[in-house]
């Protein structure tokens, strides 16, 4: 169904594979800590406009685990050196949940290759008071059924969450995401603090009904992002792109044309 | 054989319906559940019954470690060892902690054990473990380290306890300067160093080494893990190129002894039930969070502890050779037999399980030392058990 391709790249010792379809400016998606791998519908609906390029990242799927990968700024630098890699410029850079955190570490730690920020549902700062349910202690089919406000969808997605086809890249994400997020949980107190030397343009996109990454999470980031626009999406769970894609894409492209002027 | 005695200081006042409203008695369980009066009872007299092993002739007696739980009252097992090292007098203390990763200075338990093994004049055995999956959730420590953070600590204490200081360690997870630790270990080079596990290849081949030739444990497993694991200890010192002997293997088991096979049966039933549908109930989630094991480790195990959630019955465990219960003639029998099949030499009998009150523990721990240790006190295991299995 769709034309978008599959290769991949090889750069400090760790193969991963890259989806890409579309042509235009560059739109790199950085995928949560469900996985990635799967091209999806509003992907190739950003790729009538953009060049959009979706990595699964080190230690996911069918990317390989590297030995250096420790925490989250690892994978942060191993993907500037990718935008390096790839000779790539004036990025609009897209990251859901863990996806998000990893975006902006990168965005704070080296944004010369960036042109805009869209952080949607993003782990990486906690703001305290606001409980996070321990993703950890959830059966894999419970937490599918959690990520959607729609009672269908997440049915749906618990019941594919014990397909026993996918167990092992299931395992291997896990393994992955308690590498990068056990302690301090979901996220990283030095981003806390230098985030706001991020001055990009900023989009931050929430479910209202968020029970992975409370909306409450939003103002974490507001605060250190005073430029940021916030978009809540209602009837809405952890994943606005998937869940309500029309209003996802309309307005993540309404905000990349506003900030190109 | 020679016999440890093993406590696990469980709160023996749970409440039995708690399961009603909390999916485990580990980690979500409130502590306000916890009466300290009751507790304090409690503490003393797990320790009377520790103490008494000591005089009733048992080789040492065992604390454990884990946090956060009702199932053991002991976190910082040393503590209990300390309490122990002055009021016993013969026997061995073996501290089966400490879960080495959680550490955030491996260097207090270098010292701590050190003191012990002082106070005693070398009556300390030193356990290391890595801690079941759970402490990963109760500590914050990230599970996917545990392995190296465990290798880390330990070669960090034995250096401390056979290398001159102050030397610098630079390690991955610990770097000191200054690395001088006093008191020095009583015994040299250090005390003997046991490890318990429920049965990680990954542990059973790092011990077994020829350099380490650590005590390896089988904890509360069925005995055809038992049988596999002690097989493959022996095949892992074979390959690092030594024989190993029957006194580096040990086996932690439940016992129940009575006068007859009938009473024991009937003492036993509702207090190692409650042991292991009350006290032993946890979610999968919290025992294997992910990287606890290697992914080719972790499948195997979810699949053994499959029958996690389910309520079990003594006779399951007598069947299943996780619970020894009868009377002496029984309880010798059965010992000899597993000896025999296991090759260990080391017996760690827990015969306090559950909500077993004290005078049942008393006359167990008594029936024990009296009827059971003795006949088998000069037993080695057969030759050619390995043989005999194949």
């Amino acid at each position: 169904m769709a034309g978008h391709t599959e290769t991949r790249e090889t750069l400090h010792g760790c193969s991963i594979h890259v989806m890409r379809s579309g042509s235009g400016a560059p739109l790199v998606y950085l995928h949560g800590s469900g996985g990635g791998g799967l091209w999806l519908p509003w992907m190739e609906d950003l790729a009538r406009q953009f060049s959009v390029i979706v990595p699964e990242h080190p230690g996911f799927g069918r990317s390989d685990t590297p030995e250096w990968l420790d925490g989250i700024h690892d994978v942060a630098l191993f993907y500037l050196e990718f935008l390096a890699a790839e000779n790539l410029t004036g990025v609009h850079l897209m990251g859901g949940s863990l996806g998000g955190w990893i975006a902006a570490e990168m965005a704070m730690l080296d944004a010369s290759r960036l042109k805009t920020l869209t952080l949607i549902g993003p782990a990486g700062v906690n703001v305290p008071g606001v409980h996070k349910p321990d993703m950890f202690l959830w059966p894999a089919d419970e937490l599918a059924r959690q990520l959607f406000h729609d009672k269908a969808r997440g049915d749906e997605a618990a019941t594919q969450a014990v397909d026993p086809a996918g167990a092992d890249v299931r395992m291997k994400n896990i393994y992955t995401v308690a590498r990068l997020a056990w302690h301090p949980r979901f996220y990283d107190p030095l981003l806390m603090k230098w985030l706001k030397r991020v001055k990009l343009p900023t989009l931050i996109v929430w479910g209202r009904e968020d029970r992975i990454l409370p909306v409450a999470i939003a103002q974490g980031f507001a605060e250190r992002l005073p430029q940021a626009e916030i978009e809540i999406v209602p009837d809405c769970g952890h994943l606005p792109q998937v869940e309500k894609k029309d209003i996802f894409v309309e307005r993540v492209t309404r905000f990349i044309a506003g900030s190109a002027r | 054989m020679k016999f440890f005695f093993f406590h696990l200081m469980p709160y023996a006042y749970l409440d039995p319906d708690y399961d009603m409203n909390y999916v485990t008695d580990w980690l979500l369980y409130p502590n306000s559940n916890y009466d300290p009066e009751k507790g304090a009872e409690l503490y003393n007299r797990y320790l009377d019954e520790i103490e008494y092993a000591d005089a009733l002739g048992f080789d040492g007696v065992c604390v454990n470690e884990h946090h956060q739980t009702a199932y053991g009252l002991m976190p910082t097992p040393g503590v209990l060892a300390g309490a122990l090292s002055r009021r016993t007098k013969t026997v061995k203390i073996a501290v089966l902690g400490r879960a080495l990763p959680l550490l955030n200075n491996p260097l207090t338990v270098a010292e701590e054990y050190a003191i012990l093994d002082n106070i005693t004049r070398g009556r300390l055995i030193a356990g290391f473990v890595r801690g079941i999956g759970v402490e990963y959730h109760a500590s914050g420590v990230n599970p996917t380290e545990s392995h190296d953070r465990f290798h880390e600590a330990h070669d960090l204490i034995l250096r401390a306890w056979t290398q001159p200081g102050p030397f610098p360690f630079e390690g991955k997870y610990y770097q000191f300067d200054y690395v001088n630790v006093w008191p020095r270990p009583y015994q040299q080079p250090h005390p003997p160093v046991w490890i318990p596990s429920q049965g990680s290849s990954e542990t059973i081949r790092w011990a077994s080494a020829k350099e380490r030739r650590y005590v390896y444990l089988q904890t509360f497993s069925p005995v055809t893990a038992l049988f596999r694991y002690m097989d493959m200890y022996r095949e892992e010192a074979r390959k690092s190129g030594y024989e190993a002997s029957p006194d580096q293997l040990g086996w932690s088991i439940t016992t129940y002894v009575a006068k007859t096979d009938e009473q024991a049966l009937k003492e036993a039933k509702p207090h190692i039930e409650f042991f292991v549908n009350k006290f032993l109930r946890m979610p999968m989630e919290m025992l294997l969070p992910p990287g606890y094991l290697s992914l080719s480790s972790m499948k195997g195990v979810m699949a053994a502890k499959a029958s996690l959630g389910r309520r079990r019955t003594m006779e399951e465990l007598i069947e299943q050779g996780q619970f020894i219960c009868g009377s002496p003639e029984t309880v010798r029998r059965r010992l000899t037999e597993y000896q025999d099949r296991a090759g260990f030499n080391l017996v760690l009998p827990n015969l306090h399980f559950g909500t077993l009150p004290a005078d049942l523990t008393r006359r167990n721990t008594e029936l024990f030392a009296r009827e059971v240790m003795p006949a088998l006190r000069d037993r080695l295991p057969a030759s050619g058990h390995e043989k005999a299995r194949a």
